[in-house]
């Protein structure tokens, strides 16, 4: 693949005005499938199941076989569409979209079209120097996904080249919503940016409502960046490219502004934008054809006659609307008050994308200021390094646990950070790690004294000037010791006992 | 008695004896298998005979013997059409695509069979997929009408009339999608019900077409209809468009119709549009009679008009074609049935494509380019959007009828059987066979088809159709038991005594 010519970004955003929109499916955690009784793989008991064992005759589409609809996706549903702002119809229907492809059990994926659940909303978004931008909401409608291809052989991973393909039909028939924004202007040179705060919202609003994992990096939450440019003080809207497998908040960005650079080399050299769909490769920092997609792709939709009309009552909406959790915009304010943290600190957070986790944390038990230290510090630095989110590396949950155990004095900073080490590398829980690898803090005196006395012995001169009333001279002693006990020792402790044990 | 006699019991009569010890299950499933042997191979309406059949019916009998409360018609045999998925028997539905396909589960009618202890003896034939109205499409020879070897047995459901009216089993299921089960019914001189949609489950019926497919009884008598519609019905969970009322009984229905003999103060509607040009003459006699019996059994006759019926065939044409293509895109060789692989091997589409040409018949080819071109972009408005339109006509249509009257009736099939082979090569004149069953299926209202006599001309069995509104079932069950009644009076005997010996020895 020849290297496309990039525009230094500054220039194209001169010459050009970017417009985005996205399309964001959101796996839904619901306890079964979407249209069958299969367990759902995208919740935390069935993800990581053997292939093919998460099935019934609806997902493999087998002849005779039929779909319902369930309750539990259609509540969430309503319950997302309300959290976008977004009206919720009296009356929605599903279609079907036809088309051949093996990853689709029936050739056809049940969704809606014409008559979505959820219509006409707005987010509000925040950039990084704290402005807050609405992003309009065309529609969230409901869908059920699709199987998984592995493809075989040849050197790429995918369809071109492969010697034979294996399909997966757990994922098949997963509940998802699909939130459909209308075009957004006015992001400028912000572009990039907006785009990773919005993933990060609508990511921050499934994960308050507890309606799916939201974990990009599981494809629960996943993300279609449209990006068109036009010419500045043209009315008419450029040809826009779909970018899809941007599977992390960083890659949004990335690709966003990739996608600017490379429509504004190809324009400013009199080149035209070809409508299609782009594939990101998080490797290069690239983005490829992918197949190309036109507005006559004719998917034959027509109303779905298996399943009857989605016809929530009012009642229902008025209750789950009741029941939302306070959107991300409040809760941002209302967590600013309520930690106490200085702007910088605060927005810091935000722009890292760790507001939920530093959230769940101190809900989880957590100080404020220790949850903030282990996101913002080891754990986004671990990220960074390896070019992930940092909350794929670790839950709240472990994190609170790690905090309680240097509060409870069982570890210190130090052995706090190996065990961090243990979770990432997912050898379990903080506790189960301690335990594992024998590094709890050494707590009985027996064995520190032990250890003090043989160190002193070892060094007289020291002993001599500890007992001379030289106590800075104890320094030297506290080393030998924390290295015979290999680091699993309170210091202050053993800097008492050293004084203690030289006066006798 | 003997195994002649068993074979012409009729369901009810022969589930009579079984509870009352006269006959052993074991045994009358014997008659019927060799009964099946005997005409088979003239007839064939099986596609598969089941293995299992006589140690399904001595368990019963053993059942039966400990003392156990069983069902009405637990032991009585029963043929069931290859669109039913069925897990210890093929389910092929008529086509080369799903020759040897096991299904790994039940339809729920055929589970509901099973646990009402009712012996399935086999699959029948039908048109692939269901496509069509003489069982030739079937991917595995014709089925022939017992009444005349030559003749077609009507489809799509040809398979399980013919088993009825051959003796080789006492009911049967099929399925209607305009008119696959009445049809048949009607050339045969057997009684077929296609339920209100919604009545009975679709769970595990290979669908043609989503919102016209209903499953339902193929018997010799309104009772047997009613006695098998009260075991299959009701509501199912596993199709969201089943219907979740309760419904009364048909079987008592249909007793209190048989046992009536009155029409009195029935309003029966002669449907306009269906009659006239392009029946043939001894079926509009027939017809004619069937009426005159009514009247002067108390029953007042009114003529109605139904404007929009004459676009049926051609609202349908488009809807079902439109849903069969997408409903039958999952025949794609990845998962289940028949894979074939190019010369050379080829990419996953090639196998798709090698595998759908050589799997499917003419008319699902014909159906599928047909529905694939009504709904593509630009052209879906004009083709499947007005054919929605006329079928939501149709519905007002029947509504302001059923305001003039309390049943609809017009000629089941606008013919008798036709020779096998003499509408093969002219589609249109083929889809005509349906012109009168059709209406039903747009409007989801139950529609009956009983013996209306034998056409004079060339000694054929002729159907009345009788039509009820939506989610009155038992209204017609308890008509169509008073006039089947009233009918078999007149004639001084029913119509499948005078079906042809088929066998030496026959009577």
């Amino acid at each position: 693949m020849a290297k496309p010519e990039l525009m230094d970004f500054d220039k194209a955003i001169e010459l050009f005005e970017p417009v985005l929109g996205f399309e964001v499916h959101v796996e839904l955690s619901t306890k079964t499938k979407m249209f069958s009784d299969a367990p759902n793989p995208a919740n935390d008991d069935g993800h990581g199941a053997e292939p093919n064992t998460l099935i019934t005759p609806v997902d493999l589409g087998l002849p005779g076989s039929l779909p319902v609809v369930n309750g539990q996706a259609v509540r969430y549903s309503i319950s997302l569409g309300l959290a976008l702002g977004c009206s919720i119809a009296p009356s929605s229907r599903f279609a079907r979209k036809n088309y051949f492809y093996p990853d689709l059990a029936k050739n056809y994926q049940i969704s809606q079209y014409d008559e979505p659940i959820a219509f006409e909303g707005s987010v509000e978004v925040e950039l990084e120097d704290g402005r807050l931008v609405q992003v309009p909401i065309e529609r969230a409608h409901m869908e059920e996904d699709a199987g998984k291809l592995t493809h075989v052989g040849g050197a790429t991973g995918r369809i071109q080249g492969a010697e034979y393909s294996l399909v997966d039909y757990n994922r098949a028939g997963v509940p998802l919503v699909e939130i459909v924004t209308k075009p957004i202007f006015g992001a400028e040179a912000d572009a990039p940016q907006l785009a990773k705060a919005y993933v990060s919202t609508i990511r921050d609003i499934v994960r308050a409502l507890g309606i799916s994992d939201a974990r990009m990096e599981r494809g629960n939450l996943r993300c279609d960046a449209n990006v068109s440019l036009r010419p500045r003080g043209q009315e008419k809207l450029g040809t826009r490219t779909e970018t899809k497998n941007v599977n992390s908040l960083r890659s949004v960005e990335r690709a966003v502004r990739y996608e600017i650079q490379r429509q504004a080399a190809i324009l400013a050299a009199g080149g035209t934008i070809i409508q299609e769909t782009r594939h990101w490769h998080e490797d290069t920092g690239r983005t490829s054809p992918g197949r190309p997609k036109s507005d006559a792709d004719d998917y034959r939709y027509f109303p779905e006659p298996d399943l009857l009309p989605v016809e929530p009552s009012l009642d229902l909406i008025e209750e789950l609307r009741a029941a939302l959790p306070e959107s991300p915009a409040l809760m941002r304010r209302r967590l600013k008050t309520d930690w106490g943290f200085s702007d910088v600190d605060f927005q810091a957070i935000v722009n890292a994308g760790l507001l939920v986790e530093v959230s769940e944390t101190v809900a989880a038990g957590a100080a404020p200021q220790a949850a903030r230290k282990w996101w913002m510090g080891e754990l986004s630095r671990t990220a960074n390094e390896r070019g992930v989110d940092a909350s794929t590396l670790a839950t709240p949950q472990q994190v609170a646990e790690l905090v309680a155990l240097v509060d409870a004095g069982t570890l210190t900073d130090r052995l706090a950070r190996q065990v961090l080490e243990g979770v990432i590398a997912g050898e379990g829980s903080p506790e189960e790690i301690v335990e594992a690898r024998g590094l709890a803090v050494v707590s009985d005196d027996g064995a520190l004294i032990a250890a003090i006395d043989e160190a002193l012995a070892a060094q007289p001169d020291v002993l001599a000037k500890i007992r001379d009333g030289k106590v800075q001279a104890a320094g030297a002693v506290i080393g030998a010791v924390m290295k015979a006990m290999r680091g699993s020792a309170d210091a202050a402790r053993v800097r008492e006992l050293i004084l203690e044990r030289a006066q006798q | 008695m003997s195994a002649g006699d068993v074979i012409r019991l009729s369901a009810a009569q022969l589930a009579e004896k079984l509870t009352a010890g006269e006959l052993s299950s074991v045994e009358a499933t014997q008659a019927y298998l060799d009964r099946i042997e005997a005409v088979e191979p003239r007839v064939n309406s099986y596609l598969h005979i089941s293995k299992d059949a006589l140690d399904t019916a001595a368990k019963v009998d053993s059942d039966r013997a400990a003392g156990e409360k069983l069902g009405p018609l637990a032991g009585v045999p029963i043929a069931i059409k290859d669109v039913l998925c069925t897990q210890d028997m093929p389910t092929t539905a008529g086509s080369r695509i799903l020759e040897g396909w096991v299904p790994p589960y039940d339809a729920t009618v055929v589970a509901r069979l099973r646990r009402a202890r009712l012996v399935p003896l086999g699959k029948t034939n039908m048109d692939e997929f269901a496509m069509g109205s003489s069982t030739e499409h079937s991917a595995y020879g014709p089925t022939r009408n017992p009444w005349d070897l030559d003749r077609i047995p009507g489809g799509s459901g040809g398979g399980s009339a013919a088993a009825i009216a051959a003796f080789q089993a006492p009911l049967a299921l099929g399925s209607d999608t305009g008119g696959s089960i009445r049809q048949p019914g009607a050339v045969t001189g057997t009684v077929g019900m296609k339920p209100t949609y919604g009545g009975v489950s679709r769970y595990g019926a290979i669908a043609l077409a989503s919102s016209l497919d209903q499953v339902g009884p193929v018997t010799r008598t309104v009772l047997d209809a009613a006695l098998l519609h009260d075991v299959i019905g009701g509501h199912d969970p596993r199709d969201s468009t089943s219907i979740p009322d309760a419904w009364p009984s048909f079987a008592d229905a249909a007793r209190r119709g048989a046992a009536s003999g009155s029409l009195d103060g029935v309003r029966v509607g002669v449907v306009k549009e269906l009659g006239g040009d392009g029946f043939q003459q001894g079926v509009s006699e027939r017809f004619a009679q069937a009426l005159e019996v009514m009247e002067k059994a108390g029953a007042q006759i009114v003529e109605v008009s139904a404007p929009h019926f004459t676009y049926a065939i051609a609202a349908y044409y488009l809807i079902l074609p439109a849903e069969a293509s997408s409903n039958l895109a999952k025949f794609d060789s990845v998962r289940f049935g028949m894979r074939v692989t190019p010369p050379g091997g080829g990419t996953v589409e090639d196998v798709m494509a090698a595998t759908r040409e050589l799997g499917f018949g003419p008319e699902v080819k014909r159906r599928v380019i047909l529905g694939t071109y009504a709904l593509s972009a630009g052209y879906y408005d004009a083709y499947y959007g007005s054919a929605q339109k006329v079928r939501t006509l149709i519905q007002r249509d029947f509504a302001s009828a059923f305001e003039q009257a309390d049943v609809l009736v017009s000629p089941a099939a606008p013919t008798t059987a036709f020779k096998l082979g003499e509408k093969l090569e002219d589609p249109l004149a083929m889809y005509l066979n349906d012109v009168t069953t059709i209406p039903a299926n747009l409007a989801g209202v139950p529609g009956m088809s009983i013996p209306m006599g034998l056409a004079p001309e060339d000694g054929l069995p002729t159907g009345l159709q009788l039509m009820a509104p939506a989610r009155a079932d038992a209204r017609l069950y308890e008509v169509g038991a008073t006039v089947e009644a009233l009918l078999e009076q007149s004639w001084g005997h029913s119509i499948l005594s005078k079906v042809p010996a088929l066998v030496g020895g026959d009577n």
